[in-house]
């Protein structure tokens, strides 16, 4: 039933009739299917939170037993590339803005450009920490047996594994997120090209857009409880 | 018979309107998903009571005789993992909160219909991982997955069943957000929120629980899972890690998880206990709020499964308050209940009875929650079959006393026939005996010391084993009956019209099997909820039940 009422793809339409194509059967308009939309995407954003919250608790948790140990793994954390790569994720932010925005103005070439964009830092973001995974993995500080860690204070470097676990648990899952939204960016390019969205219907675009700045913002946090927090203490 | 030689084309409603597998498999309706869900669960309900029926069974000898202790160890995990992620997680929010929430608020369907089919065939992903995990060696590590056993020493399929526990998360997820946002959006005009019945006051809370708590059991899965496969040293002390510390992630959701089974329960009976006691529910205010608070304080006790585990005395202290603050709550609701029946009309059919059991059992099972909750007293019956004889007060006299309820109350709405009502009375009176029978003895046994989860047990227990076994029996009649006689009603039924129990809510002011949009335009809620004086008024004021 539902599937019917939508264009057929590559079909064009004027927007106000594709705004009605878009209009689910149990809504009583666009406004209250986008304002749903976005309610039940706020929600979700809220389970996410609380997904990585038992991530950081236990970072938070372990940091406080053994806190030498947390300090020698931070300080083994090469911060060029997470500047680098922060950098690039807050560009990705800014790109994304632009293609929500020119989305409601219903330029389909400005969005499809910017959506181009932010797909491309995502993947650079992506490339860089292959980099770094690949440094960790030389220097065997991934967990497991070939774990080896040179220790020169007053820890156990077996509590550097856990932090090594935390990290690639962390940004393993940050980094599947980021995975997940390249394909999202994947299929809006493909829905914007076949004309899909109107300044009357993007809120898969909006939607899509508050998912990527969540994926930025849980990397905001990485960041300085990963690389920055520790690096200028003496150490155990 | 001149009808049956010209019958009569019948109207047009959610089951009639399609009857092909695919017009199944893809549906997005609501009511559809629901019927859906019940079948599914239905089927593990019945996975997690075969093995239920194997543990009393063997536990009738003082030896075990009938199963190997590796295997009785597989048995009480598989019928643990089984009832709780395959049956009372998903039972009465996913059928019937499926079914009757977007009628109850005058909406055509959930805020995200495809949503709410992807919910099902994460379901039935997630359930299949488990099934799997069964049919291919078990699990034996209990459904708590407990490190550093499941992670480090077991030799069984805890990978895959964690797995499969943590794709059914996804969808209770998803049924959550669901119905939150169809709460808050969908509602018909005037339906305001001092209006909504108490059912979705209960499901709202519900769902907060699932979308708040349901992630953090999802990320401690996933841990455990790196942990056995990579010895990643998180929970495993050997390597620094912290094995409590997965006990205090895992109870941050599996104690709300608790609420998730009750509360829904809780709210079909404030439901029932209106329309056979033709009243509206005393303090409506005061029922709906309870079942807020109790997800609130729900997430502030989960410490209390962890009083022996070696957290400080303090902690221990402060989460035992605040667990017998959840008592308030619950006696909210119980005493404004009872005051509901004082002075009402009071009918005994079948969903009626069901309610005067969840009273009395969820009473025992929520008060026996405070013995446990006292610190000293849980010292001494910890690890008990006193634990095992509470848990199942509040799970199977309290959740699945509910769901037999809400099936009952809601069947002739789903399937537009009546169930016979004999039948129904005979099986609602066996499973409240069957049931005592079963659990009583067991608070007996934990106080005197038996320890759960042992195959084998002094021969002075095995008195009230075998009482405790023949009660299971007796329940296991009672749970069987209502198979038959719902699927004999499909057929022999008499029809029951829009609304057989003269019910307020708007899900009964539509067609019995309602119209695939529910209502033929959406309803203009102008009365308050649970109208039921003027629903009985004889012939004058406003026409409600048209």
């Amino acid at each position: 039933m539902t599937r019917s009422m939508r264009p057929k793809r590559g079909l064009k339409l004027p927007d106000s009739e594709l705004a009605v194509h878009n209009l689910r059967h149990h809504f009583a308009d666009l406004e209250q299917q986008s304002a749903t939309a976005k309610f039940g995407m706020w929600i979700f954003l809220v389970t996410e939170i609380m997904f990585f919250g038992g991530l950081f608790a236990s970072y938070l948790i372990y940091r406080l037993s053994y806190y030498n140990a947390w300090v020698a793994g931070s300080q083994t954390m090469e911060i060029k590339y997470g500047t680098a790569n922060t950098a690039v994720l807050i560009c990705s932010s800014l790109t994304m803005v632009m293609a929500v925005h020119w989305s409601k103005l219903g330029s389909r070439k400005l969005t499809a450009l910017f959506l181009i964009l932010t797909l491309v830092l995502g993947i650079v973001f992506l490339g860089v920490k292959a980099v770094e995974y690949h440094e960790h993995w030389v220097h065997h500080e991934v967990p497991g047996p070939n774990f080896h860690f040179e220790h020169t204070g007053n820890y156990d470097p077996r509590h550097v594994s856990i932090f090594f676990s935390l990290y690639f648990a962390m940004t393993g899952m940050h980094a599947l997120h980021m995975v997940i939204g390249a394909g999202l960016l994947t299929w809006l390019l493909i829905a914007n090209g076949l004309g899909r969205f109107s300044p009357e219907y993007n809120s898969p675009v909006e939607l899509v857009g508050l998912y990527w700045h969540f994926v930025d913002i849980i990397w905001i946090y990485l960041f300085p409880l990963l690389y920055l927090i520790s690096h200028h203490h003496p150490g155990g | 018979m001149e009808t049956a030689t010209h019958p009569v084309e019948p109207k047009a409603n959610y089951l009639n309107v399609d009857y092909t597998v695919k017009s199944w498999l893809l549906t997005t309706d609501h009511k559809r998903i629901a019927l859906l869900f019940l079948g599914s669960i239905t089927l593990f309900f019945f996975i997690g009571g075969f093995f239920a029926m194997l543990i009393r069974l063997n536990l009738l000898t003082p030896a075990g005789d009938l199963v190997l202790a590796d295997t009785y160890n597989k048995l009480f995990t598989m019928h643990g993992i089984v009832m709780i992620f395959l049956f009372l997680i998903p039972s009465v929010p996913a059928v019937f909160g499926n079914f009757v929430l977007p009628m109850m608020i005058g909406a055509k369907d959930l805020a995200f219909p495809r949503l709410n089919l992807a919910s099902w065939y994460i379901f039935m992903l997630g359930a299949s991982f488990v099934l799997y995990a069964i049919l291919t060696g078990g699990m034996d590590t209990g459904w708590t997955f407990y490190t550093p056993y499941a992670t480090t020493y077991s030799n069984t399929n805890v990978i895959t069943a964690a797995l499969g526990v943590f794709i059914i998360g996804f969808s209770s997820i998803f049924t959550g957000l669901n119905f939150i946002v169809t709460v808050h959006r969908m509602r018909a005009p005037g339906m305001t929120w001092g209006r909504l019945p108490l059912f979705i006051w209960a499901h709202y809370a519900t769902s907060v629980i699932m979308v708040l708590g349901t992630p953090v059991l999802a990320i401690t899965l996933v841990l455990v899972a790196l942990e056995r496969a990579f010895h990643i040293g998180i929970f495993d002390a050997r390597l620094g890690g912290d094995p409590l510390l997965f006990q205090h992630l895992f109870w941050f959701y599996s104690h709300p998880a608790v609420y998730i089974m009750i509360l829904p329960s809780m709210g079909v009976i404030s439901e029932v206990v209106a329309c056979f006691a033709r009243k509206r529910p005393f303090g409506y205010e005061f029922i709906a709020m309870s079942s807020v608070a109790i997800a609130v304080l729900g997430f502030l006790v989960w410490a209390h499964h962890m009083f022996v585990a070696g957290i400080s005395i303090y902690a221990a202290l402060i989460f035992s308050l605040l667990s017998f603050f959840v008592a308030i709550p619950s006696a909210v609701k119980v005493f404004n209940w009872t005051a509901t029946l004082y002075k009402g009309s009071i009918t005994l059919d079948t969903p009626m009875l069901y309610v005067f059991a969840f009273i009395g059992l969820f009473t025992i099972g929520g008060l026996t929650g405070l013995f446990l909750a006292a610190v000293g007293l849980d010292l001494h019956v910890h690890d008990t079959y006193f634990v095992v004889a509470h848990f199942h007060y509040i799970m199977v006299g309290g959740a699945v006393t509910g769901f037999l309820c809400a099936l009952h109350f809601w069947w002739p709405k789903m399937t537009g026939k009546m169930y016979p009502e004999s039948f129904a009375r005979l099986s609602a009176v066996l499973v409240f005996l069957g049931f005592n029978l079963t659990f009583f003895p067991q608070f007996l046994l934990g106080y005197l010391g038996m320890p759960r989860r042992y195959h084998a047990y002094p021969p002075e227990f095995q008195v009230l084993n075998v009482l405790s076994t023949a009660g299971a029996s007796i329940l296991a009649v009672g749970f069987l009956l209502p198979m038959i006689y719902f699927v004999w009603s499909l057929q022999y039924g008499k029809d029951a019209g829009p609304n057989p129990f003269r019910a307020a809510g708007l899900e009964w002011m539509t067609p019995s099997p309602p119209p695939t949009f529910n209502f033929d335009e959406t309803p203009v809620v102008t009365w308050e909820a649970y109208n039921y004086d003027e629903i009985d008024a004889p012939k004058k004021g406003v026409e409600v039940a048209g």
